[in-house]
């Protein structure tokens, strides 16, 4: 999905998103690499679990009353 | 002198039926619920004990009764492991037994995730035409609604209430390094940073007050709810709504373990003052802090982060323990926290087979370096809500369990235990074995009564009110006398 991928990269430059400085704080002693290794079969997984068209999914999921 | 502690815990599940923004989750909960109780959703729920809207600092209630979920014909049942499940609102709710070590939560908790996952298989596979639905054992939709998991304790009535708030808010504040559930985004209003963070906590952003009431509005980090659900002379039920729905089994196990442990100090006055200044503002901050470092300020003084904090509950609980409590549970509970909070304290991301929020935190970090995405990327939304799927083929949580990821407490022989047998060494045992027993003879049940039908004119009431009375010692013996549930109240009443 290049088309996709390169709408991504647009947000990202003009977006101004603070977000790596605000989540990503902790890289930690877990090297991206070493954890990409490790994490390869289950991010694989990920994909195939998602609800079909996940991200509108999670944008309609709205639940109301409780506790 | 503390009381023992029982305690239980309530889930309140997220439901959404996926391309069916329609359907209805009241309606569609109650399916679920009736179709796992099968025949036993005939017995009533009794609710002439509770009172939701008495104050534990003592004020009067508001005697109104608004129509309940009930009177709408909506499921409410009691299962024969003595557990309730029922529709709470828009969601299914399981309650757990009574339990008495924190194991045993952990194997209930979960036996709750196997009945939800149960149900929904049962609706999906006997029905058709039903909505495609799924369930989240989770707290928060994203858009500023929140659902609660609540942990309840039993305590001595005796305890000035203001000694719980004192002592235990600021345990409340800084437990959540290792409760929290974890969450991509912020939910408070005054966040502008919308999807953009990562917190500890599903939970923290609705919390609003210190003290009070509420559940739904305004919530407080300490619930005064005073509905004890036993012998309110000498108990009150503490109920808790400031924590997280946990998938991690360590998780669970620590909230409940290290929790019950603080009260009994709480009782026998074994804490110093650890009073946080402005504890609302400490939790937003703990919990948008993945580093676990930044300081809250105690009313002594002194600045210290959560992890400190905790380290000083901790030291107080080791001698508490060996001094007054010394039991095989609470040993591993304070050998598990000690262990915990060390980690903690070097590298949080090593928790990632322990701690709910360190597991997700690593999983959607390795998504977002794959696929190069920001943290606001609606994936990652999608990524969070999956962790929580309670079907174990779907859920990212059981993913990361069925490739040996994260640490288990309990095994599956035990939690599939749990799912039809009740907790032995509480009164949950006797519900629990009178549903099975019995099933057409009982009427209606609660927490702490069983309504009778012997053929005689009149339903009679057996009362439970003392949550560790009715146990598989107390009450085997009469059980295996009692064929029928009129022999059953013709022996308790001789």
């Amino acid at each position: 999905m290049p088309q996709e991928q390169e709408q991504k990269k647009v947000q990202k430059k003009g977006g101004g998103d603070e977000s790596d400085a605000d989540a990503g704080q902790v890289q930690s002693s877990t090297k991206a690499a070493e954890l990409k290794e490790e994490m390869d079969d289950i991010l694989d997984e990920i994909d195939s679990v998602l609800e079909e068209n996940a991200e509108e999914f999670v944008k309609s999921y709205v639940q109301k009353g409780g506790e | 002198m503390a009381i023992p502690k029982v305690f239980g815990t309530e889930t309140e599940y997220g439901i959404a039926a996926a391309g069916a923004p329609d359907f209805n989750p009241v309606l569609s909960s109650s399916l679920l619920i009736s179709t796992y109780a099968g025949s036993l959703r005939r017995i009533r729920w009794d609710y002439e004990q509770e009172s939701p809207l008495r104050d534990a600092r003592g004020f009067e209630p508001v005697p109104a009764r608004e129509g309940s979920d009930e009177d709408l014909g909506l499921a409410n049942v009691i299962l024969p492991n003595g557990a309730r499940y029922y529709v709470d609102h828009a969601h299914p709710e399981y309650s757990t037994p009574e339990c008495i070590t924190p194991r045993a939560l952990v194997i209930h908790d979960k036996a709750g995730e196997r009945i939800l996952e149960r149900s929904l298989d049962e609706v999906l596979t006997s029905m058709p035409s039903a909505p495609p639905l799924s369930i989240y054992k989770n707290n928060s939709d994203g858009k500023g609604n929140s659902y609660g998991t609540h942990e309840n304790y039993l305590m001595d009535r005796s305890l000035p209430f203001g000694d719980i708030v004192r002592d235990l808010t600021p345990f409340f504040v800084t437990r959540i390094v290792f409760t929290g559930a974890g969450k991509v985004g912020a939910e408070a209003p005054w966040d502008e940073r919308g999807h953009s963070i990562y917190q500890l906590t599903q939970r923290a952003d609705f919390f609003e007050t210190e003290v009070g009431l509420e559940t739904t509005l305004k919530r407080p980090i300490i619930n005064t709810r005073d509905e004890p659900h036993a012998d309110p002379e000498s108990y009150r039920r503490l109920h808790v709504i400031v924590g997280d729905a946990n998938m991690c089994e360590v998780s669970t196990f620590l909230k409940i373990g290290t929790t019950a442990i603080v009260l009994k100090m709480i009782e026998d006055h074994a804490l110093p003052d650890l009073s946080i200044v402005n504890p609302v503002q400490a939790l937003h901050e703990v919990s948008r802090d993945v580093t676990c470092t930044r300081e809250v300020t105690l009313t002594d003084g002194r600045q210290v982060s959560a992890v400190q904090l905790q380290w000083e509950y901790l030291e107080h609980a080791k001698k508490y323990v060996e001094r007054e409590d010394d039991t095989p549970e609470n040993r591993e509970v304070v050998e598990l926290w000690e262990s915990t909070l060390g980690a903690l304290e070097s590298d949080p991301l090593t928790l990632h087979r322990q701690l709910d929020w360190v597991a997700k935190y690593r999983l959607l970090q390795a998504y977002r370096d794959r696929d190069d995405l920001e943290w606001s990327d609606p994936k990652l939304r999608a990524i969070d809500l999956q962790y929580h799927d309670v079907r174990r083929n779907k859920g990212l949580y059981y993913r990361l369990e069925a490739s040996g990821k994260v640490d288990r407490i309990t095994s599956d022989a035990e939690v599939e235990r749990a799912v039809m047998e009740p907790p032995e060494d509480t009164r949950a045992y006797f519900r629990g074995r009178c549903i099975s027993k019995y099933p057409d003879a009982i009427a209606a049940a609660s927490w702490d009564s069983l309504i009778v039908d012997t053929g005689a004119d009149a339903l009679q009431r057996i009362p439970m009110r003392e949550p560790l009375r009715g146990t598989k010692q107390h009450v085997d013996g009469l059980l295996a006398q009692a064929d029928t549930a009129a022999q059953l109240v013709e022996l308790l009443q001789s």
